[in-house]
């Protein structure tokens, strides 16, 4: 099964409407409700970041019998470091963002740690895709 | 206990009854950081903070939260209410601060044996 959406930068209103429509779905195919946790709040962290971050974004996910893989895309800054973006507390949010409680360096750490694979690629001034994959236990 | 015996018990605001009345509460968290709550905080819990724009509600909607309580007395906006009507959010409210209210949530929660830790 394949579900596409496409997110606004700062566009915080609808932040979160993806991983709620995704979490839905995967509810309705009867997954554990763990697995379902995780891969919701690893999308969440990930459509945050395009809304914080990016100017607009889109998101490709794919299920499988035995896996969930998301891939997002974004036209963006992009990340320069991402070693450094992946360290707990680091952050590059504006003070506008972080007053809604966003911004605390806790994205891509919860993002690593609700997924079995992630991986980032990115080009500065051009953009982001992260990688995110969830195996599915028989 | 339930979420409409806290409710009872701490004498809360009921902005939106949501689907979780009967829930069991699992224990609580407290924080306005949406990252730590995603991070942090498990499912059935009652989450008390101060944000109370709208993605309060997907964060309480994706993590399975039983509750949020909204400290300070603050009245979310109508489009906060709608999402969480939708969500079936349970959203409560208490003119008490942050520290109390968890000092209350955490006082009712073991006297009941809801907090395992």
């Amino acid at each position: 099964m394949d579900l596409d959406y496409n997110i606004e930068g700062g566009d915080f209103t609808h932040a979160g409407e993806a991983s709620s429509h995704l979490k839905k779905i995967l509810k309705s195919l009867n997954l554990d409700s763990a697995l379902i946790r995780r891969t919701v709040v690893a999308m969440y962290e990930a459509e945050v970041n395009v809304v914080a971050h990016a100017w607009s974004g889109t998101i490709h996910v794919n299920i499988q019998p035995d896996h969930i893989q998301i891939a997002v895309r974004d036209s963006g800054p992009g990340i320069t470091d991402v070693e450094l973006a992946m360290q707990k507390g680091y952050s590059t949010a504006s003070a506008a963002v972080r007053e809604m409680g966003f911004g605390a360096g806790m994205g891509l750490p919860n993002i690593k740690e609700n997924s079995d694979f992630m991986d980032i690629t990115s080009e500065p001034g051009n953009g982001t895709i992260l990688k995110i994959v969830n195996r599915i236990k028989p | 206990m339930k979420v409409k015996e806290l409710v009872k018990e701490l004498n809360l605001e009921v902005i939106n009854p949501g689907e979780n009345m009967e829930r069991t509460i699992s224990g609580g968290y407290a924080s306005d950081l949406l990252s730590d709550v995603m991070g942090h905080s498990k499912p059935d819990m009652v989450w008390i903070t101060l944000q109370a724009h709208v993605n309060v509600i997907a964060v309480a909607s994706l993590k399975d939260l039983a509750a949020i309580i909204l400290v300070h007395g603050q009245l979310p906006d109508v489009e906060v209410i709608e999402k969480a009507r939708e969500e079936g959010i349970s959203l409560l409210g208490t003119v008490s601060d942050t520290f109390l209210t968890a000092a209350k949530v955490y006082e009712s929660l073991h006297r009941n044996g809801n907090d395992k830790r």
